[in-house]
C-alpha cells in the first residue's frame, strides 16, 4: 500500500506540483495543520500580511506582475470574511487567485461554532467556483481543478475551503500530470471564416480604431509583441482602458492615449466618430462607454474575447471573435501577411485624413493643466516621478482615486505586467498589498505605489510586512488632505457641499514611517520635488513619500455623468466647458 | 421618463421580453442549486419557475428546468453565463412558443365544496389529464397536467368552486421526436 498523507501534506504536495513559490497568509485556528506543515517544505515561502484583504491584494499583485497565479491562505471566519473585497477584486479585473481557507470541523459546520461562517456560501459570488471539501479524498483533484479554472480561460479566483479535520486525515496521493487538453469552460475555437470577415472590415475602414484592454495583459507578455506587430502592420490608432495600459508603448505615436471617464480628448473622440472599432481584450465597462445610446453611433464593431459572456452584454457588436487574444491576432497577421501584402500601404492612405483628424484634437493637449511653482501640482509630481523612473524596469501600483488617474494619464508604460490598479471594483487600499506582492515577484526591481492619503490608510498596517521581508517599495503619496475624487464629485455635481471628504487628523506619513522602522520623506514644494524623489529612489529600503500637492486640484478631462463620449469636461486651459445638469447628477 | 443622462447606461429602449424555458444539466453536488439561482438572483434575471431533481444517478446529473423572461439580450446573457459555471455540463434555451418542445407543468387542486361544486370542478379539469388523488363527503384531491398558463387560468376558474389549495411543480421541457438535445 502507498503512503497515506495528511490533508494538509496533500495541500503542500499539491502547491509542489503546481510549482507555487509563495503564499500570503495570515494563520488561525482552523488552518494550523497546514501552518504546522509549512517547515516541511522549503522551496514555498509563506509571506505573513497584518490582514487577509492585504494577503488578497499582494497574491493580486503577485499575479498580475508575473503571470503566476497568486495563491491566499486564511482562516475561518474573519480569516475568510477579510479575504473577499480582494477576492471580488480579482474576480473584477480577472487575475486568477487560489485561496485556501480553513473551516471548523465538519461534524461542527452549520452548529454556529467558534470562528464559523458559511465560506462558500459568501465567496460564491466574487469566485469563479470554489469548494468545500468534507471528504479527504477529494482533496488533491479539487486543489489542481482549482489551479486549472483559476488559470485558464478568462482567469479570475477560487477558494477552496478545508474543515480542519480533512487536514488531519489522511489519503494517498499520486503525482500530479499536467493535462494539456483544455476543460470545456474554455473557448479558441475561432474560425477562419471570422478572420477573414475581420481584415475585410480593415481593409475597408477609413476611420478605424483599435481599443485594447486587460484580457491582452492576461493573454501573456507574447500578446503584447502581437499586439504591436497587428497594430504597426495596419496602421490603425490604438487607445487602451485602464487595464490595458502598457500592453502597447505608452509613448509611441500610434498610442492615442486612455479612454474613457478621464481618458483623452483624442481617444474618446476617435472612439465616437470611428467607422470601425476594434475591440480586443476588453468589456465596454461603464467607465468606458459613457452614454451607451450614444456609445460610438457610426461604427462597424468587432469585439475579441475569451469569454463568451463577455459578447453583446452591454454593447451589440457586428463581428464576435471569441478566442485567446494572442492566437486570434496572429492568425489575423498571417493571413495579411499571406493574403493581403498590400494593405499595409494602401491602409495607410486610406485612413491619412483621419490620422490629420487625430492629430487636430491631440492639439488640444487635453492632460494640460496649469503648472505652479509654489505648490507641487499632483500631475507634476506624477510626471516627475515618471522622468526620474523611466530608464528602469518600473512596476507601479495604485490605490483608488484622483492619483490613480493622474498616475494613469501622465506615467507611459512601455511593458505589459508593469501596471497594477484596482479597476472594476475600485478598491482603496489595494495598491500597498499589490506592491508587497510585485515587489516579493521582482525583489531586484523598482517597485512603486502612487497613492493617496485616504486610500492608503485602508491597508497601511501592510507597511510591517514590508519591513519585515525587506521588501523595498515606494509608497508615493500625493496628499491632498481630501478623498480627492469624491471632492471633485462634490465639487461638480453637488453644489461644492464636501460631505465628509475632508479628513482631518491625518497621521504625519513621516513619523508613521519611522514607527514601522522605514524611511519617510517628506516633500511641500515643487523646487525640492525632484531631489525628494531621487532621495527615495536612491534609499534601500521601504520609504513612505509624503507629497504635499494642491488640495484642489481636479482630474480632467472628464467624461460628465450622462454625456457621450464627445461631450468631454476638459481642464481650466480649455474655456468652453461643459457643466453637468439636471438628471446626470442624480445617476452618476 | 424624462431622458436618461447617466455615466451608469439607462437603456431608452426598453426591449421585448420573451418568456423562455431553460434547462441546464448540473452535477449533483452540494450547492449547485444555489449556484444556478445566485447567478439569477446576482445578475438581476428573473425566475418564473423552477424545477429539478437528479435524472441520472450513476453519471450523478441532476436537470434544472427554469422558466425566466427577459429580453433577447438578458436571455443570451443568462444562457452565456450559465455555461461558465463549473458544475454545469449543457444548457438547452427554448422559446415558449417553440413547437418541437413539450412544456408541461404537474398541479395537486384540493378543492372543499359540496358534491355538485365538486363535479363542476371535475368537468372543468378533464382536459388536463386529471387524476383523483383523494376524495371525501366535501373534498377532494386532484391532480392535473398542463402548461403553466392553463393551471394559472384553471386557478382562477376554481376558486369560486372551493379551490383551498394549490401546490405546483413549475414547468419542465423535453424535445418531441428522436432527437436529444446535445
Amino acid at each position: 500500500m502507498s503512503k497515506l498523507y495528511t490533508g494538509a501534506e496533500i495541500v503542500f504536495k499539491c502547491l509542489e506540483d503546481q510549482e507555487v513559490e509563495y503564499i500570503f497568509g495570515y494563520p488561525g485556528g482552523a488552518v494550523l495543520p497546514i501552518y504546522d506543515e509549512l517547515k516541511n517544505h522549503s522551496s514555498i515561502k509563506h509571506i505573513l500580511v497584518r490582514h487577509e484583504q492585504g494577503a488578497g491584494h499582494a497574491a493580486e499583485g503577485y499575479a498580475r506582475s508575473s503571470g503566476k497565479p497568486g495563491v491566499v491562505l486564511v482562516t475561518s471566519g474573519p480569516g475568510a470574511t477579510n479575504v473577499v473585497t480582494a477576492l471580488t477584486d480579482a474576480y473584477m479585473d480577472s487575475i486568477p487567485l487560489v485561496c485556501i481557507s480553513g473551516q471548523v470541523p465538519t461534524h461542527l459546520i452549520g452548529t454556529d461554532a467558534f470562528q464559523e461562517c458559511d465560506t462558500t456560501g459568501i465567496t460564491r459570488p466574487c469566485t469563479k467556483h470554489n469548494w468545500l471539501v468534507k471528504d479527504i479524498k477529494e482533496l488533491p483533484k479539487v486543489m489542481h481543478e482549482a489551479f486549472k479554472v483559476a488559470t485558464t480561460g478568462r482567469p479570475g479566483p477560487v477558494l477552496i475551503d478545508i474543515p480542519k479535520d480533512i487536514q488531519f486525515a489522511k489519503t494517498n496521493y499520486t503525482k500530479f500530470k499536467k493535462e494539456k487538453k483544455l476543460n470545456g469552460k474554455i473557448h479558441n475555437k475561432f474560425s477562419e471564416n471570422e478572420i477573414n470577415q475581420l481584415i475585410d472590415l480593415i481593409s475597408k475602414a477609413k476611420k478605424p480604431v483599435v481599443y485594447t484592454g486587460g484580457g491582452v495583459i492576461n493573454s501573456g507578455p507574447q500578446a503584447s509583441e502581437t499586439l504591436k506587430e497587428f497594430v504597426r502592420l495596419i496602421g490603425f490608432p490604438i487607445t487602451s482602458t485602464l487595464q490595458g495600459l502598457g500592453a502597447f508603448p505608452g509613448d509611441d505615436n500610434q498610442f492615442i492615449g486612455m479612454l474613457g471617464m478621464h481618458g483623452t480628448y483624442e481617444a474618446n473622440n476617435a472612439m465616437h466618430d470611428c467607422d470601425l472599432l476594434i475591440n480586443i481584450g476588453a468589456r465596454f465597462d461603464d467607465r468606458i462607454t459613457g452614454k451607451i445610446d450614444e456609445f460610438s453611433p457610426k461604427s462597424k464593431k468587432v469585439h475579441i474575447d475569451i469569454d463568451p459572456s463577455s459578447i453583446n452584454k452591454i454593447i451589440k457588436v457586428d463581428l464576435a471573435i471569441v478566442g485567446d487574444v494572442n492566437e486570434v491576432i496572429k492568425s489575423a497577421i498571417k493571413k495579411i501577411n499571406k493574403k493581403q501584402n498590400g494593405l499595409k500601404d494602401s491602409n495607410k492612405q486610406r485612413i491619412s485624413k483621419w490620422w490629420e483628424q487625430i492629430q487636430k484634437w491631440r492639439t488640444k493637449d487635453s492632460l494640460g493643466f496649469i503648472n505652479s511653482d509654489k505648490e507641487i501640482k499632483p500631475q507634476h509630481a506624477v510626471k516627475r516621478l515618471y522622468e526620474l523612473t523611466k530608464n528602469q524596469d518600473t512596476f507601479i501600483t495604485t490605490e483608488v482615486g484622483q492619483h490613480q488617474m493622474w498616475a494613469a494619464q501622465h506615467y507611459k508604460f512601455n511593458k505589459p505586467n508593469r501596471w497594477m490598479t484596482s479597476g472594476g471594483l475600485g478598491t482603496m487600499g489595494y495598491g500597498l498589498p499589490a506592491a508587497v506582492g510585485v515587489q516579493i515577484a521582482h525583489p531586484d526591481k523598482l517597485v512603486i505605489d502612487i497613492a493617496g492619503e485616504a486610500s492608503v490608510l485602508m491597508t497601511i498596517q501592510e507597511m510591517s510586512t514590508a519591513v519585515q521581508y525587506n521588501l523595498p517599495i515606494k509608497i508615493f503619496i500625493l496628499n491632498n488632505q481630501y478623498m480627492g475624487m469624491v471632492r471633485q464629485w462634490q465639487e461638480l455635481l453637488h453644489e461644492k457641499n464636501y460631505s465628509e471628504s475632508y479628513s482631518e487628523a491625518l497621521p504625519d506619513f513621516v513619523k508613521l514611517a519611522e514607527a514601522y522602522g522605514c524611511k519617510g520623506i517628506k516633500a511641500d514644494n515643487p523646487d525640492e520635488l525632484d531631489d525628494k524623489i531621487k532621495e527615495m529612489l536612491d534609499y534601500k529600503g521601504p520609504v513612505i513619500f509624503d507629497c504635499h500637492v494642491d488640495p484642489n486640484e481636479n482630474c480632467f478631462p472628464m467624461i460628465p455623468s450622462g454625456k457621450p463620449h464627445n461631450q468631454m469636461i476638459l481642464g481650466p486651459n480649455d474655456k468652453e466647458e461643459n457643466k453637468i445638469t439636471g438628471k446626470g447628477k442624480s445617476l452618476v | 421618463m424624462s431622458s436618461p443622462k447617466s455615466a451608469y447606461s439607462i437603456p431608452t429602449k426598453k426591449g421585448k421580453l420573451d418568456t423562455h424555458i431553460f434547462v441546464v444539466w448540473v452535477d449533483n453536488e452540494s450547492g449547485v442549486l444555489a449556484r444556478v439561482v445566485g447567478l439569477f438572483s446576482g445578475r438581476g434575471y428573473n425566475i418564473e419557475s423552477l424545477a429539478v431533481a437528479e435524472v441520472d444517478a450513476t453519471k450523478n446529473i441532476s436537470r434544472i428546468t427554469i422558466v425566466t423572461t427577459g429580453t433577447p439580450q438578458v436571455i443570451d446573457q443568462i444562457k452565456l453565463q450559465l455555461k461558465k459555471l463549473v458544475p454545469v455540463h449543457k444548457v438547452a434555451d427554448f422559446k415558449r412558443e417553440d413547437k418541437k418542445v413539450i412544456f408541461k407543468e404537474m398541479a395537486l387542486l384540493k378543492i372543499v365544496a359540496k358534491k355538485k361544486k365538486i363535479e363542476k370542478c371535475l368537468k372543468e379539469c378533464k382536459k388536463f389529464n386529471p387524476v383523483i388523488l383523494d376524495k371525501t363527503n366535501k373534498s377532494v384531491v386532484v391532480q392535473i397536467t398542463a402548461l403553466r398558463r392553463e393551471i394559472d387560468k384553471m386557478s382562477k376558474k376554481l376558486k369560486p368552486y372551493g379551490l383551498t389549495s394549490t401546490s405546483r411543480t413549475g414547468a419542465i421541457a423535453m424535445t418531441r421526436g428522436a432527437d436529444t438535445f446535445k
